[in-house]
């Protein structure tokens, strides 16, 4: 018998996790380095999820895995050398 | 996660990303043009330490994880749809479809009561370079949400009138590619602007 869980569900779970912990983080005045990767690991993982399974990119053409899974890196990596750079 | 994906799949055992493929090129652009906003930010941010990180404790974090989880509710619900009318289920694709609009329009609503505060306070674009920053990224997101949301509306619609099976939705899959790509930028901006100090 199928489950009535799908796998959709199990990742809106773990968004909702994942945007919980931040929220926390922001809320308990943490901050510095180890906090800021934490946060942007934590947008990783969702950006990710939303791709890979809302998105439905898992299994598509490389190209465009790359284009979209590339974006996500960019914009983390640039914001991440960015606060390096600036804190 | 993805076993109720339509079998699209080329001789090299991969498929085009779900929808029409004219849809992703604009998707990618969109993209490029969140990106540079979000990279500038950072840029800029660096530059400006204590004033972005002074500036960002007059955000309402709270609001801003409230329409987190409005968008990703949205968004969960309009992968529903998308599963539900491949298996030919239209009525459970326009509950879910209705589902995702109603968390959609939650979200116009909770950044209204946000931009209603801060321009009650005398708050503009001019006000200093982190609000500049904050009002540019969060309304033109905001008028992607307006768009995602009239092209949700009208998959709502065509559904409730038969207009998607099992064997032909692709419209359904291509109007939930933008929405997600919508959902993908909050997903990025609501750390950057309201949490990472």
């Amino acid at each position: 018998m199928k489950s009535p869980i799908s796998g959709l569900d199990v990742v809106w779970l773990l968004l909702l996790a994942g945007t919980a912990y931040t929220w926390w983080l922001g809320e308990s005045g943490h901050a510095g380095t180890g906090t800021m990767m934490a946060i942007l690991a934590i947008a990783g993982v969702k950006g990710a999820l939303v791709i890979r399974d809302f998105m439905a990119l898992r299994g598509v053409k490389l190209l465009w895995q790359a284009a979209v899974f590339g974006w996500l890196i960019l914009v983390l990596a640039v914001n991440m050398a960015a606060y390096w750079n600036g804190n | 996660m993805s076993s109720d994906a339509i079998d699209m799949t080329e001789p090299d055992g991969r498929r085009h990303p779900p929808g029409d493929l004219a849809i992703w090129v604009f998707i990618l652009a969109e993209l490029a043009a969140f990106a540079l906003l979000f990279i500038l930010y950072g840029v800029v941010r660096a530059k400006h330490v204590e004033l972005f990180n002074e500036m960002q404790l007059t955000l309402d974090r709270n609001a801003g994880a409230l329409n987190t989880v409005l968008l990703i509710t949205a968004s969960w619900c309009v992968a529903r749809a998308v599963a539900a009318i491949r298996k030919g289920a239209d009525g459970a694709s326009a509950r879910w479809m209705a589902c995702g609009i109603l968390a959609g329009v939650g979200f116009l609503v909770v950044k209204g009561f946000e931009y209603s505060d801060k321009f009650d306070a005398g708050i503009g674009l001019d006000t200093n370079l982190f609000y500049m920053f904050y009002i540019a990224l969060t309304f033109f997101h905001f008028m992607h949400v307006v768009l995602g949301l009239l092209i949700l509306g009208f998959l709502l619609l065509k559904t409730l009138r038969g207009g998607y099976s099992a064997d032909d939705h692709l419209g359904m899959e291509t109007g939930a590619s933008y929405w997600h790509m919508v959902d993908l930028v909050w997903i990025v901006l609501f750390p950057l602007v309201y949490v990472m100090r």
